[in-house]
């Protein structure tokens, strides 16, 4: 069985007596270390989609299945459980919080999980230097770039070794070269440990270190490249 | 416990985002909580002064008496003095003092007026230990001996008798077998009191002297006793009931004076009412101060619910930072009110209302006494109901939907 399934997903946004169409019957299936790029138009579905997959939003129709369990029918607390164990998360505005240091924004999750305070530290130190943070563990978000932000979100998403990272235009608040590293650095964890990327971009640099490439026009998939084999 | 070390590391940070807000919302609730303390270590003061003054007046904390004697005061519902195991209770250390007493009505002429008024025969140096009259006196002397042959008086008593110190009046009464008795007296003292009934309803003779006078042989009227402590009085009380004989009456001050046990139930029930006006004025802030923090954080709220952070540890980290500003503001509160209790130890003046505070029966000196239980009442209200305060905004927290809380900036 596919890491996703969408089955059917649509979705629709009302403002005050507007209708946008968010997603319209949108099927899709992602195999586990897929690197896949959602790309798309602003307004195209490709976040909306994201977050479907991620269980941040709900679909009004349709279904959706994260290793092998349907998430939209599932309670607020049962979501947040869901994601906590499967999905690492980078946001396009990093999204760190704020009072914690860096090192203490990568052990959040593992904190939350239960990990012991020995493994969280090993774990973290590890990471910090995968993605060459050594130096700035005890710094906290208002005192790093805007590079070094996304780095230690990148860290925290993976750090707990999750089966998928969702990124949502993660490069768009970076220069080209931290952004070409922030790539660079996705493309060898995704080798590394098998992680299924989903990047929602409209960046034609990400989309050139796609495996797959899923485009979507007004919320619904119009082409889908470099597919995996069934 | 990661996730508990998680949420209380983040509620304390958060806590100190905005330290201006921080530190205004614990001074707040620490000056209202020191001001509602002293306010009821005051409003204490004032009702034990109440209460010891009356009780020393002359009730005691336990009364004994004949069954009949409270209904029908004659002369002969009296009572033997205490002897056996209420002795040996009486003379415990639970006992501060005690001492007997015949106590009839009376009429007293002097070679211008005669009023009716309760006479006491006493024991002058167990009296003195039991009731405010010998620090009352102020003309001549009080009474030195059992058989003393004089007789103290009230000063507004002796105004009305057109009579003073060295005089002689006549007393008059009924022995047992309801014979007239009458005897002078000289005027050895004039006492005052903080009533103006006492000091014109009640004249002092010897004890000896008055079981001679009224034919009483050894036989008093009242047992009279004081205890350490007049909120803590039951073990005593229990003690002088279970060695008191069984048709005798045994009764504690707040039934001998019913206002007086009302008026403590009253203060009781107060002190709470107090309590509570205050902490619904700190509520206010409390709770603005949250629902600011809530909604300055709804992006961040969003991001943890995000990656994973269960809506109940939201709403447990809006709970805990709630509970260390508490904490912290009692703190402080409890050591203020607590140096502005141990600074007004010497009493504090209110002689400029001493007549209205007189009039109740205190002194013009306040005295503010912080009982553990009032110090246990208060910062547990203000704890609880606090936290019960800052649930609301903090279930808000915890209901955002990720996707719409981190779209908000």
């Amino acid at each position: 069985m596919s890491t996703v399934q969408c089955i059917g997903v649509s979705k629709v946004f009302r403002q005050g007596e507007q209708v946008v169409p968010g997603l319209d019957n949108v099927t899709l299936a992602i195999e586990q270390g897929e690197f896949i790029c959602l790309v798309a138009p602003s307004g195209g579905g490709k976040t909306t989609l994201l977050n479907a997959i991620g269980g941040l939003d709900r679909p009004d129709a349709g279904e959706v299945w994260v290793d092998g369990q349907r998430i939209d029918t599932l309670s607020k607390a049962a979501l947040a459980d869901m994601r906590l164990k499967h999905i690492g998360f980078v946001f396009q505005a990093y999204n760190l919080i704020p009072v914690l240091t860096a090192r203490e924004n990568i052990e959040f999750v593992m904190q939350i999980q239960g990990v012991s305070a020995a493994e969280r530290e090993l774990r973290a130190a590890a990471m910090l230097a995968e993605v060459g943070l050594e130096g700035l563990e005890d710094r906290r978000p208002a005192k790093m770039s805007g590079g070094q932000q996304q780095r230690v979100a990148v860290a925290r998403a993976i750090v707990s070794r999750p089966a998928m990272v969702l990124a949502d235009e993660p490069t768009a608040n970076l220069d080209s070269h931290s952004a070409e590293q922030l790539m660079e650095l996705f493309v060898a964890l995704n080798r590394k440990h098998s992680t299924t990327f989903i990047i929602a971009t409209h960046d034609p640099r990400v989309m050139s270190y796609a495996g797959r490439i899923v485009r979507l026009l007004d919320g619904r998939i119009v082409e889908d490249i470099g597919q995996a084999a069934a | 416990m990661p996730i508990t070390a998680v949420i209380v590391r983040l509620a304390w940070r958060n806590l100190w985002r905005n330290y201006r807000r921080t530190l205004i919302m614990i001074a707040a609730v620490a000056v209202g909580v020191s001001a509602m303390l002293f306010m009821t270590a005051l409003l204490r003061g004032m009702v034990n002064e109440m209460i010891r003054g009356s009780v020393k007046t002359l009730p005691g904390h336990i009364q004994i008496h004949h069954p009949d004697y409270r209904d029908d005061p004659n002369v002969v519902n009296a009572i033997a003095q205490p002897q056996g195991a209420l002795r040996e209770t009486l003379q415990s250390d639970a006992v501060i003092s005690w001492a007997s007493r015949v106590r009839v009505p009376a009429v007293i002429s002097s070679e211008r007026e005669s009023r009716s008024l309760t006479l006491l025969g006493v024991d002058p140096v167990r009296e003195g230990s039991v009731s405010f009259v010998t620090d009352g006196m102020v003309a001549g002397r009080f009474l030195d001996r059992p058989d003393d042959a004089g007789i103290v008086i009230g000063r507004k008593l002796a105004e009305t008798l057109e009579t003073d110190v060295g005089k002689r009046i006549v007393l008059m009464s009924q022995d047992p077998a309801n014979e007239i008795v009458d005897r002078g007296f000289r005027i050895v003292g004039l006492f005052e009191a903080k009533l103006q009934s006492i000091e014109e309803g009640f004249v002092f003779i010897g004890i000896d002297t008055a079981q001679t006078f009224l034919r009483l042989g050894d036989r008093v009227h009242e047992i009279s006793v004081l205890g350490a402590d007049y909120r803590a009085l039951e073990p005593l009380y229990q003690a002088v009931v279970a060695a008191a004989a069984p048709q005798l009456s045994v009764l504690p001050w707040y039934r001998l004076d019913s206002y007086l046990g009302a008026l403590l139930d009253l203060m009781d029930g107060f002190v709470l009412v107090w309590i509570i006006v205050i902490f619904l004025a700190l509520a206010f802030g409390l709770v603005n101060t949250l629902v600011m923090a809530v909604f300055e954080r709804i992006h961040e709220i969003g991001l943890l619910l995000a990656l994973g952070m269960r809506p109940f540890l939201i709403l447990a980290q809006f709970v805990v930072e709630s509970s260390v500003l508490l904490l912290l503001g009692l703190v402080i509160g409890n050591l203020l009110a607590w140096a502005a209790v141990a600074g007004f130890q010497q009493g504090i003046d209110v002689s400029v209302v001493a007549e209205g505070m007189e009039m109740f029966g205190a002194s013009a000196m306040l005295y503010p006494e912080l009982l553990p239980g009032d110090l246990l009442m208060a910062n547990a209200v203000v704890f609880l109901l606090g936290i019960v305060a800052s649930f609301s905004p903090a279930w808000r927290a915890s209901r955002y939907q990720p996707i719409e809380a981190l779209s908000r900036v």
